[in-house]
């Protein structure tokens, strides 16, 4: 089996299914002729026609509510916004238009559009190209959202987003795109709202999404050293999240700590562990601890990014702290 | 635009009387648009309007008994009770969607417009907008989006003079026409309380898309009759404004127009009795409805829910 990029398996994702639906379009700001600014639509343009990859103006608030209006009449439309940060400027057409539309009218049109989009540091790209806003999307009643950690994934997730009827959020970390990983066949599929465990142990769960599965797993790695054995559980979807299954792994640990790379007050996080504490209080025993970055915007210096960045050193510390 | 009328004027007393539950925005005044520019579609084109679109609603063909119902906030209404006044959409009859967002339509539309270009339907959208819109950056955008992808799109610009409470003279210098210009989309300008000038404008712009043009936008001058929602006192409004509103009434210059054709006073007033006649029927079936289910409510935010873990 050989390993490609997590970029180059939403690109097969992208072309798969293209080739399979004719009603799969898709639009943005250079995702035709240039293949986007990470490459990952490269040489979609040429296999499928201009007719169907798009470049688009720039004009995020335009991209999306035409992905709205076309999805609402027939296309299957997956919208690339550059960087995450951008999503700024379409704000009304997801949490106004796509995400209430099926709901207000009754259930006469569906929305299914994917909306790719990168978040995350770690390439020195500064305040209003990294940050991690996912937390937003999934507090909006009528969107999904998923954010694959691996090659696998990356192309399970994406296919699963794009047969979705509804609107869904497919966030990749942009720290992701150049990792290698395999891509097994026949292609793996996956459904949106179940989690996977990316490593079994039975002392703590340690509950991430996304880049910092690897932030996690190595934590894990030096926290075996020192006798503690951690369960990473991968949320691979957001909204809605498999609350089940960390559950299930809580009732087992009874301890637990989740990482996100986005900000850690009003996140991802919060979420989680006010669930763990109302549903699964009788399990706990120990503190709920939240790992994510600090509450300030992604600084542009390298040794600052570096420092904001949640790394290995501080999950570790965190679980320390739940284990007490 | 009798039935419009009738309709809307019904709808203000169901208001009064608490059937009819949060904001009613009527557009008594700019009748004659909606009527005019459907006329000139067909069945496979589409529209998109405003929160003030239920002449629009009612020009594409929706029955009478599903929008009153929908108004009256009924499980039986055209989009199940969960749409109201300003969130109606009826797509089986063309209207893809009323949109309480100002602004946020065009996109929406260059959308629909897009995916009639994509699957060769060969079908026209018309947007229509307020000039409130034009204030908008979203309504910027999609006039770039329609004009760049040539897309079969009509905006309707409703120019009612007025932006909420505000004169649109105090929040824009340059009218919808000179924006679009600037945009690189063919325009007319014309008066929207004449029917026939509305009709005559929208078969214009129809012609010239589907013999491959790109997007049109009709600026209608228009005029708003009542406030800028039901309840709203106007007190930023001068009376002589609203006199001069009422002057230009569309249906009173549509019926003028009849008479001059030799069409006698009592036709012209049997269609005005047969418009209320079927109101009066879509009033009690309304009255008659059941209020939508909070579970049922609940079910339709998503296509489908999760399935089953494996």
């Amino acid at each position: 089996m050989t390993e490609i990029r997590f970029g180059q398996a939403v690109n097969r994702a992208l072309a798969d299914a293209m080739a399979q639906d004719s009603a799969v379009v898709l639009l943005g700001e250079d995702v035709a002729a240039a293949g986007g600014p990470f490459g990952v639509t490269r040489g979609l343009l040429d296999r499928f026609g201009p007719e169907r990859v798009r470049d688009t103006p720039i004009s995020e608030a335009a991209i999306v509510g035409t992905a709205v209006g076309a999805a609402m009449t027939g296309l299957r439309p997956i919208v690339e916004i550059m960087f995450m940060d951008f999503v700024t400027l379409a704000m009304d057409a997801l949490v106004n238009q796509a995400a209430k539309a099926r709901f207000m009218f009754g259930g006469q049109v569906s929305v299914p559009i994917v909306v790719r989009m990168p978040h995350g540091g770690g390439i020195n790209a500064g305040p209003q190209h990294s940050q991690c806003l996912e937390a937003w999307f999934a507090h909006v009643p009528g969107l999904k959202v998923v954010c694959p950690s691996n090659v696998a994934d990356a192309y399970a997730l994406l296919r699963a987003a794009i047969d979705d009827d509804d609107p869904v959020i497919v966030i990749e970390n942009k720290a992701l795109y150049a990792t290698k990983g395999e891509l097994p066949e026949p292609k793996p599929s996956a459904s949106i709202g179940h989690a996977r465990i990316a490593r079994p142990g039975q002392d703590i769960t340690i509950v991430t999404y996304g880049a910092m599965v690897t932030v996690a797993l190595a934590a894990a790695t030096e926290l075996e050293k020192e006798g503690i054995n951690a369960e990473v559980i991968d949320l691979r979807s957001l909204q809605p999240w498999d609350e089940t299954a960390v559950l299930e792994s809580l009732s087992r640990t009874h301890r637990a700590v989740v990482c996100h790379e986005a900000v850690e007050a009003f996140g991802i996080g919060a979420e989680i562990v006010a669930r763990l504490a109302d549903v699964g209080f009788d399990e706990l025993d120990g503190p709920l601890v939240r790992v994510g970055a600090p509450f300030m915007p992604p600084p542009f210096a390298k040794t600052l990014e570096d420092w904001f960045r949640p790394d290995p050193a501080r999950v570790i510390a965190a679980v320390k702290r739940a284990i007490g | 635009m009798a039935s419009i009328r009738a309709l809307e004027e019904r709808c203000l007393e169901l208001s009064a009387e608490g059937l009819i539950a949060g904001s009613v925005h009527v557009c008594a005044g700019q009748e004659a648009i909606p009527v005019g520019a459907v006329d000139a579609l067909t069945e496979t084109d589409r529209v998109g309007a405003t929160y003030r679109g239920h002449g629009w609603a009612l020009a594409c063909g929706t029955p009478l008994t599903l929008l009153l119902a929908e108004i009256c906030q009924r499980s039986g209404g055209v989009n199940g009770g969960r749409g109201g006044s300003p969130y109606l959409t009826a797509s089986r009859y063309r209207l893809v969607g009323e949109n309480a967002i100002v602004g946020a339509g065009l996109p929406i539309a260059c959308g629909i417009a897009l995916s009639s270009t994509a699957r060769s339907e060969g079908s026209v959208v018309v947007a229509s907008v307020g000039d409130g819109a034009m204030n908008q950056g979203a309504t910027h955008e999609g006039l770039v989006f329609a004009a760049a992808f040539s897309l079969p799109l009509i905006v309707v610009c409703e120019n009612n003079g007025w932006s909420e409470f505000s004169p649109a003279s105090r929040q824009i210098a340059a009218d919808a026409s000179s924006l679009a210009g600037a945009f690189g989309i063919g325009t007319e300008t014309v008066d929207g309380n004449d029917v026939v000038a509305v009709r005559a404008a929208a078969l214009a712009a129809v012609g010239r898309i589907r013999d491959g043009n790109g997007p049109f936008l009709i600026e209608c001058k228009t005029t708003r009759m009542r406030g800028h929602f039901e309840g709203d006192p106007q007190k930023y409004r001068d009376a002589t404004d609203l006199e001069a509103a009422g002057r230009k009434d569309p249906i009173e210059r549509a019926a003028e127009k009849l008479r001059k054709m030799g069409v006698s006073e009592a036709d012209i007033a049997a269609a005005a009795d047969a418009a209320a006649r079927r109101i009066d029927e879509a009033v009690a079936r309304g009255r008659a409805g059941t209020s939508p289910i909070p579970s049922e409510a609940l079910a339709d935010v998503y296509s489908r829910v999760a399935e089953a873990r494996p």
